[in-house]
């Protein structure tokens, strides 16, 4: 009909416009945009309960919406649910492969549900199980994998038919670093091969890593859309940080870096008895901070340039911090704690539903 | 792992409704040999399942059998029908176990997002299951034949009484699936049992429901379990001990009208629940 559909389609893998789904008076989803580039690795991000998950059920027609509209991989979910199923993958939460069959087995399960035939679902395991480097695991069961490889194997699941769209919803949660080093391997090489990736992940440093572009998501709603490097531009460049010894000597660091400031006042953490200001001329402003600290005794732990994470953006747009399977850091107290616990409550009613 | 473009393209599917039922059936397969799988993959799944069957059997016949009167010389001629029954009614169990394993590990969210028929993901379950009844069947009628236990009916009499087993395992399937869906999670598809073994004990399987104090006894005899036991007990010309009421005369009608009375009831809850996940 209008723009964005139709015409855009050519250029945008994900295309859903002001979705929005209910469960009882809560709004899982209130009017969600969301458009995701051809061949690109897009992160979804957000608070648990903020409706990522709702978001990616719904594109992979797994659930119904109640208003609003999206296409995927060139179809739309509602009217034609089957032609989206078969341009799209889904990786969810779980690694949803059978146990007791072996690798080969499942991948070849699969592979007949997606109506390769007999013969094709055996090669199609078998060119999957060594381009995800499990040919030698083949033919164990799964319950002998590890989680690693479990995951990879899932992926490989969801790449069946090499699909336009793929679905990864928090692929890596509960996984050790190096098999989260396996499977970004694995998403980079689908990229490459030309599938575009729709990542919702709780870790920022993997979304920093992987995605081109991301979504910020709160109750239900847009409330970001940039790049990494454009996010973290939103709220200031570089700045200079400094880790007093002694918290007395902040309002002496605050005087010196006043001086090297880019306009705006120095922020101070008394607790941390650290204190940080932005700066342009980076290097200059260092030096600078480092000698007249060195000249008026300030005791220093730590100097250093550094630039907004990821996490400072989410807490920034946010209100909170991205929780990390409940081991995040010492910010924050009752009131922020008592409202995550909230939140998580809707995401687990969310799935269940 | 090597990042070569992947070409492979989606086979188109068929409009027509010709192919539509092909790929039912073709998809229905893949899910039963799946499970197929799982038995030559896991033999001591019916193993376990079995146990409990074959448990009861032996401490019937042997450790209670002899303080046991049902009005008839040998006790294990009344007991061994109402197990193979007891083993169906049972059945719904691993129906509903099977179907809340694939929910939690999220292996139905990803068949739903396959272009497969969805009505697979049922029928397959169903047929699979069937299957397995069969041979748990096979593997309870060569104990019960170890112990001494003989159908006196004739050859067509003795399938029918088969038939009419598997009849109730079939009906059940609907219950198994309805429950799947509608628990929370594996640990409270256990605790089913609770609902699992009174279901299959007040009924005529150990006892003569005209046995049993009033109440209780009618409770027994309209119990669908009863029925197909009472009904193959005839069937094998095994002792029947029937109470002479209306519901215990006609069980061999019965053994075949509860279960297409269960079907009617469960298939559609199990049908709306199966829908109910796109909420």
């Amino acid at each position: 009909m209008t723009t964005p559909h139709g015409a855009g389609s050519a250029e945008y893998a994900v295309l859903a416009e002001g979705l929005v789904k209910r469960y009882g008076d809560k709004h899982a989803l209130d009017g969600f945009d969301l458009a995701v580039r051809r061949g690109t690795v897009h992160g979804l991000l957000g608070p648990n309960g903020a409706g990522k998950t709702t978001a990616v059920r719904i594109l992979a027609t797994l659930v119904r919406l109640d208003g609003g509209r999206a296409t995927v991989a060139g179809h739309d979910v509602v009217r034609e649910p089957g032609r989206v199923r078969r341009g799209i993958g889904l990786v969810g939460q779980y690694a949803a492969v059978d146990e007791i069959l072996t690798g080969r087995q499942n991948l070849e399960m699969f592979g007949r549900l997606f109506h390769l035939g007999t013969r094709r679902a055996r090669r199609r395991a078998d060119e999957l199980l060594e381009r995800f480097g499990l040919t030698d695991a083949g033919d164990k069961q799964l319950k002998t994998y590890s989680g690693g490889m479990r995951r990879r194997l899932d992926l490989a699941a969801g790449m069946i038919l090499a699909p336009d769209v793929l679905f990864l919803d928090e692929p890596t949660t509960g996984l050790d670093p190096r098999s989260r080093n396996e499977v970004w391997e694995a998403v980079r090489s689908l990229v490459a091969g030309g599938t575009t990736v729709l990542l919702t992940t709780q870790y920022l440093d993997e979304a920093d890593k992987l995605a081109d572009r991301i979504t910020v998501l709160d109750r239900g709603v847009r409330i970001a859309d940039d790049t990494p490097a454009g996010l973290k531009g939103s709220i200031g460049g570089d700045r200079v940080e400094v880790v007093l010894r002694d918290a007395a000597d902040i309002p002496t660091a605050v005087r010196v870096l006043a001086t090297v400031a880019d306009g705006a006042e120095p922020h101070t953490d008394p607790e941390e008895r650290r204190v940080h200001a932005p700066v342009t001329d980076r290097v200059a402003a260092l030096t600078e901070v480092a000698r007249t600290l060195q000249d008026e005794g300030v005791g220093v732990e730590d100097i250093g340039l550094r630039r907004p994470t990821l996490d400072e953006v989410f807490l920034h747009l946010t209100g909170h911090r991205a929780d990390r399977d409940g081991t995040e850091g010492a910010t924050g107290g009752n009131e922020r704690n008592g409202r995550t616990g909230e939140h998580e409550k809707t995401e687990k009613k969310e799935t269940a539903a | 792992m090597s990042a070569a473009p992947d070409t492979t393209p989606a086979p188109v599917l068929p409009d027509g409704d010709g192919r539509r039922l092909y790929w039912a059936v073709a998809d229905c397969w893949t899910i039963v040999r799946r499970d197929l799988l799982h038995l030559v993959k896991q033999p001591s799944i019916v193993a376990w399942q079995l146990g409990f069957p074959i448990v009861s059997v032996l401490l019937f016949v042997y450790v209670f059998g002899s303080a046991m009167d049902v009005g008839t010389a040998d006790y294990e001629a009344y007991a061994l029908p109402g197990m193979f029954t007891m083993t169906m009614a049972f059945g719904f169990m691993n129906t509903a176990m099977a179907v809340v394993i694939d929910k939690d590990r999220g292996v139905t969210d990803r068949f739903r997002s396959m272009p497969m028929s969805p009505s697979a993901v049922v029928t397959g379950r169903g047929v699979s299951d069937v299957l397995h009844a069969a041979l748990d069947l096979v593997v309870l009628v060569l104990i019960a034949l170890a112990v001494g236990w003989r159908s006196d009916g004739g050859v067509l009499a003795t399938l029918w009484a088969f038939v009419l087993l598997l009849l109730l395992r079939s009906a059940l399937i609907w219950v198994g699936v309805f429950l799947g869906l509608l628990v929370p999670n594996q640990e409270a598809a256990g605790n089913l049992f609770a609902v699992a073994f009174p279901f299959g004990m007040i009924s005529s399987v150990f006892t003569p429901p005209s046995m049993m104090p009033d109440w209780l006894g009618a409770i027994a005899m309209w119990n669908p379990v009863s029925s197909t036991a009472d009904a193959i007990r005839e069937l094998f010309g095994n002792p029947v001990a029937s109470g002479g009421s209306w519901i215990e005369e006609n069980a061999a009608l019965m053994a075949v009208v509860w279960p297409l009375v269960i079907t009617a009831v469960f298939l559609p809850l199990a049908v709306r629940r199966f829908q109910r996940l796109s909420r």
